[in-house]
């Protein structure tokens, strides 16, 4: 009898035997989810079957640079020549902003130097330009055609013209994926431009919006505020603009005020972005300089109020991954 | 014997398009919508072909692929197409001969499920709770299948192919 039934297709009942098939596969599965998530066995595995993997990350890309392709080819010449009288105004009026600054900035640099900090306006990028692939629905990440072949490193902050974008999390031979400012894993150091309140901005479990949890209650801090990296924690470097705060209200806690801000780069729409290469003064308390302050044998005291900046704030992120463990030692000014 | 091979490049062919569709991306707008390729070409080939073609191991490589093309966790897209595969098996022989109505309900229901795993495994892994619109893509999908299914029949059938 189980005979027969074994040679008939059967209407309702499969066989122990398929039932343990799949067992065993999910438990090979699971095996595999486990090991993934306590080693990042993925992306090693990316980074070994890159011949493959990137190829069809490439062809994929395909649909996405021909309707681009297909929407330069087709657009109206009259939208062409308006955006291109745009740029040349936009060059025009930046170039005359660079002229005026640049005196300024020569000033700053020669103050500086006065100072002895190594800061420099000067910007060390490389482009890169948008692979367009879905890397799975809510994550917020992002394709770049650059990677460990072009010296890039995991960890290298990626902006284009607006703003910070982002930062470099995984490396393959020729790409690399960016963790945007807005994915929940991702905690940024920043500054509020008007007032030098120093916080932590937070990617938004939903939305494309930062989330600032902790700003003191008492703190002044108003819809408009522009925010800008703070240069703390050593990701990303000083003074870049994040974004615009566009609602403050008490938090759920009622402990500290939460703000809500919009990313100030173009995080859906950029084709082409940005690596920096010069990274953020490394994390911590900096060590003491060694010739600090004009007199090479009065040291002590200059040193100490060169740390003072950095001496206050106890611990900052030091990687995006951890958001708990920043929450935990968030700087408060 | 080469009509034979040309349907297995078929096969596999649906399968690696069916890949790289799934990377492929939607304007931002449609995002959420976007159906899950590989699940509805392997219930496509589950249905029609049975378990001369379609077995366990074969939807758990092709989950591993998928998983290494755009995974979050290696081996989560492996657990949903077994599962997929699993149940498409078992009641092959009943969803054949369903009106196309009843299929859609059917692969409606298989989907679902598919996305209570996903977010299963995606709480153990300690990752954010997804957005409601996050249902939707089951959804968009059950609507795609009976034009899926007709046009991946009538393929077949015009270029003769088993």
């Amino acid at each position: 009898m189980p005979l027969a039934r074994e040679e008939s297709s059967p209407l309702f009942a499969g066989t122990a035997a398929g039932t343990l098939r799949l067992i065993f596969y999910l438990a090979l599965a699971m095996v595999l989810m486990v090991l993934d998530h306590r080693n990042g066995w993925l992306w090693r595995l990316r980074y070994a079957t890159s011949i493959v993997v990137e190829p069809v990350y490439r062809l994929a890309s395909l649909p996405a640079d021909g309707m681009h392709a297909l929407g330069v080819a087709f657009a109206d010449r009259r939208m062409l020549t308006e955006q291109n009288q745009r740029l040349r105004e936009d060059l025009l009026l930046a170039n005359a902003k660079l002229n005026r600054m640049s005196a300024v900035a020569e000033q700053n640099q020669r103050l500086k130097e006065l100072l002895d900090t190594q800061r420099s306006l000067g910007l060390h990028v490389q482009m890169a330009r948008v692979i367009g692939i879905d890397l799975g629905a809510y994550r917020h990440l992002m394709m770049i055609n650059l990677g460990a072949r072009d010296g890039v490193k995991t960890g290298q902050p990626v902006i284009d013209a607006h703003g910070v974008m982002g930062q470099v999390v995984d490396v393959l031979p020729n790409s690399a994926t960016v963790m945007l400012v807005t994915d929940p894993d991702q905690a940024l150091p920043v500054v509020i431009e008007r007032t030098g309140l120093r916080t932590v901005a937070y990617g938004s479990r939903s939305g494309e919006q930062l989330t600032l949890p902790t700003i003191p209650m008492a703190a002044d801090v108003r819809v408009g505020d522009k925010l800008l990296t703070s240069g703390l924690g050593g990701r990303f470097p000083q003074g870049f603009p994040v974004g615009e705060i566009r609602s403050v209200g008490p938090a759920p806690t009622g402990m500290f005020l939460e703000a809500h801000a919009m990313p100030s780069a173009d995080l859906d729409r950029s084709d082409e972005v940005l690596l920096l290469h010069d990274l953020a003064e490394p994390v911590g308390p900096p060590p003491p300089p060694p010739s600090a302050g004009p007199p090479a044998d009065g040291a002590p005291a200059p040193a100490s109020t060169a740390a003072v900046p950095h001496a206050s704030v106890p611990t900052v992120p030091t990687s995006p991954a951890k958001p708990k463990a920043a929450q935990a030692g968030v700087p408060q000014t | 014997m080469s009509r034979q091979r040309l349907s297995l490049w078929w096969f596999v062919g649906t399968l690696v398009f069916a890949l790289v569709l799934m990377l492929v991306p939607l304007p931002h707008v449609l995002e959420p919508f976007k159906p899950y390729w590989p699940a509805l070409v392997l219930l496509y080939w589950a249905l029609e072909s049975g378990d001369q073609r379609i077995t366990l191991g074969l939807a758990f490589v092709l989950g591993v692929g998928a998983d290494l093309l755009n995974g979050v966790l290696l081996g989560e897209q492996a657990l949903r197409l077994c599962v997929l595969a699993f149940i498409a098996l078992r009641f092959r022989s009943r969803l054949r001969f369903f009106p196309m109505w009843q299929q859609t309900l059917a692969v409606l229901a298989l989907l679902v499920n598919d996305r209570f795993l996903l977010l299963i495994v995606r709480a153990f892994a300690g990752e954010a709770t997804p957005p409601a619109m996050w249902w939707a893509s089951p959804f968009v999908s059950a609507a795609l299948w009976p034009f899926l299914f007709l046009l991946l029949d009538d393929l077949r059938m015009r270029l003769r192919l088993q």
